[in-house]
């Protein structure tokens, strides 16, 4: 047995889960979950929880501000957790808001969502991704980008673990670029899972702190396709099909930016 | 780069926190401040209430690189005394409402998934949303959630296990795995 020396915790298992687990200890911890394939599955299971918090809750952070959480604010000289006469006046102004989110939020969700189903039938023939990789590819790369302390969970510096692990897991060796001619460097990765599976997702930033995604899934029985392109708000994205792999550049770029990294990478795993 | 934060002038104490410096903070807020209280208008006024308060104690922020950490205890502390009251009235939160929304704003092939989600994340106690949003959604370390929440860090680490086990169960069925000791 792998634990008789040095025993793997469940304290240490979420700590693997969260990207905190100290490094001399990540061979110790693969090996017990390799050892017990159910304990494996049940914190499969908790990183697709974290994966649906995401896709869940997410998108509220795009949701456009009341008038009262905008600048200038007011503030109060005497703070007073709650007082009764502000209870009357608040709830009358959550009640008008609550109908005004409502709507804009339905405005907003027929935008989106016709505007990737009409991509995805525009491209045409064979088997393009459907609308619902690329929602996820941009969910990711809204989720994490904007992640200060923890964008990736294993850094470039561990480069070769990186690869080899997502590689792994995808059941697919992937070899990505670690620096693209318009100037993004490769900063690390992590593993997410979405309905289908395991998914890697490599992140690059440039001098500016601007940061895209490359989003990747297995895809096995599908044929290659050309690069197809969306956009969601600010949030471009190119997604193509190559090689039993499903693959998405996400950011806030222009669209001949995004090409060219698109195309850096397809050759990348090409080479 | 500016470069003008070291050569504005010899500051006895740190720069005071403006309101463009707590606006940057408010989606975020507002993100787990929804995902947290399960409606929108509560989130709204819990978040109002966090920014007046903050601004009010402005001056007791040493460190402004720990605002958004500083900002996050206040909405934890008001929630945590709102709920005392919401306890007592016996009122109820209508959470119905945002997991139809957060599924209409999902792709048509995830709505279910989502719906279920949300309603199943209703269901957690107040603690177990908490610490999953923090960790799962914030991004923030354990030591990080730590200082927020005001708790020792093996306390985070063993309610996060707690709640990321009762989630699974409250979506996958089955029987829960006890996690008396996690250390």
């Amino acid at each position: 047995m792998s634990g008789t020396r040095n025993p793997v915790t469940e304290a240490e298992l979420h700590a693997w889960l969260d990207g905190e687990l100290p490094e001399e200890r990540l061979a110790d911890v693969e090996r017990h979950l390799a050892d017990h394939p159910e304990i494996a599955q049940r914190f499969e299971r908790y990183r697709a929880q974290r994966a649906m918090l995401g896709q869940c809750f997410g998108p509220l952070i795009d949701q456009p501000l009341p008038d009262r959480l905008t600048p200038p604010f007011t503030a109060r000289e005497h703070p007073d957790p709650a007082p009764s006469r502000w209870n009357v006046s608040r709830w009358g102004r959550g009640a008008l808001w609550g109908t005004a989110v409502a709507a804009s939020l339905l405005v907003f969700v027929a935008g989106a969502t016709s505007g990737w189903v009409l991509r995805d039938r525009m491209a045409g023939a064979g088997e393009p991704p459907t609308a619902a990789f690329i929602a996820d590819a941009v969910a990711a790369h809204r989720v994490f980008s904007v992640e200060v302390r923890h964008p990736v969970e294993i850094g470039v510096e561990e480069e070769a673990h990186l690869v080899n692990w997502l590689s792994k897991r995808l059941g697919k060796t992937m070899r990505c670029p670690k620096v693209t001619r318009g100037g993004y460097q490769l900063i690390g990765g992590r593993l997410l899972a979405d309905s289908v599976g395991p998914v890697a997702l490599y992140m690059y930033e440039d001098a500016a702190g601007r940061r895209i995604t490359l989003y990747i899934r297995p895809a096995p029985n599908t044929s290659g396709s050309a690069f197809r392109f969306a956009q969601d708000g600010g949030v471009r994205a190119l997604y193509w099909q190559d090689n039993g792999l499903a693959l998405a550049v996400t950011g806030e770029l222009d669209r001949d930016t995004l090409s060219g990294v698109a195309e850096e990478v397809y050759g990348a795993l090409n080479s | 780069m500016t470069g003008d934060d070291a050569l504005s002038g010899p500051l006895m104490s740190p720069p005071d926190i403006d309101d463009r410096a707590i606006a940057d903070h408010v989606p975020r807020l507002r993100r787990y401040a929804t995902a947290l209280v399960g409606n929108r208008s509560d989130a709204d006024d819990l978040v109002q209430d966090c920014v007046e308060k903050a601004l009010a104690n402005r001056h007791a922020l040493r460190d402004p690189s720990k605002l958004g950490g500083w900002l996050m205890t206040i909405l934890h502390n008001l929630h945590v005394s709102s709920q005392r009251g919401r306890r007592r009235r016996g009122a109820e939160v209508p959470v119905e409402d945002l997991a139809d929304d957060l599924a209409l704003s999902a792709p048509p092939a995830d709505r279910g998934a989502v719906r279920d989600f949300a309603r199943a994340f209703a269901q957690l106690s107040d603690e177990h949303r908490t610490i999953l949003l923090l960790t799962g959604m914030e991004g923030l370390s354990y030591r990080e959630v730590a200082e927020v929440l005001e708790l020792p860090i093996g306390t985070v680490m063993s309610r996060l296990a707690r709640a990321r086990e009762k989630l699974r169960v409250l979506l996958d069925g089955g029987t829960q795995q006890v996690v008396r000791r996690i250390k």
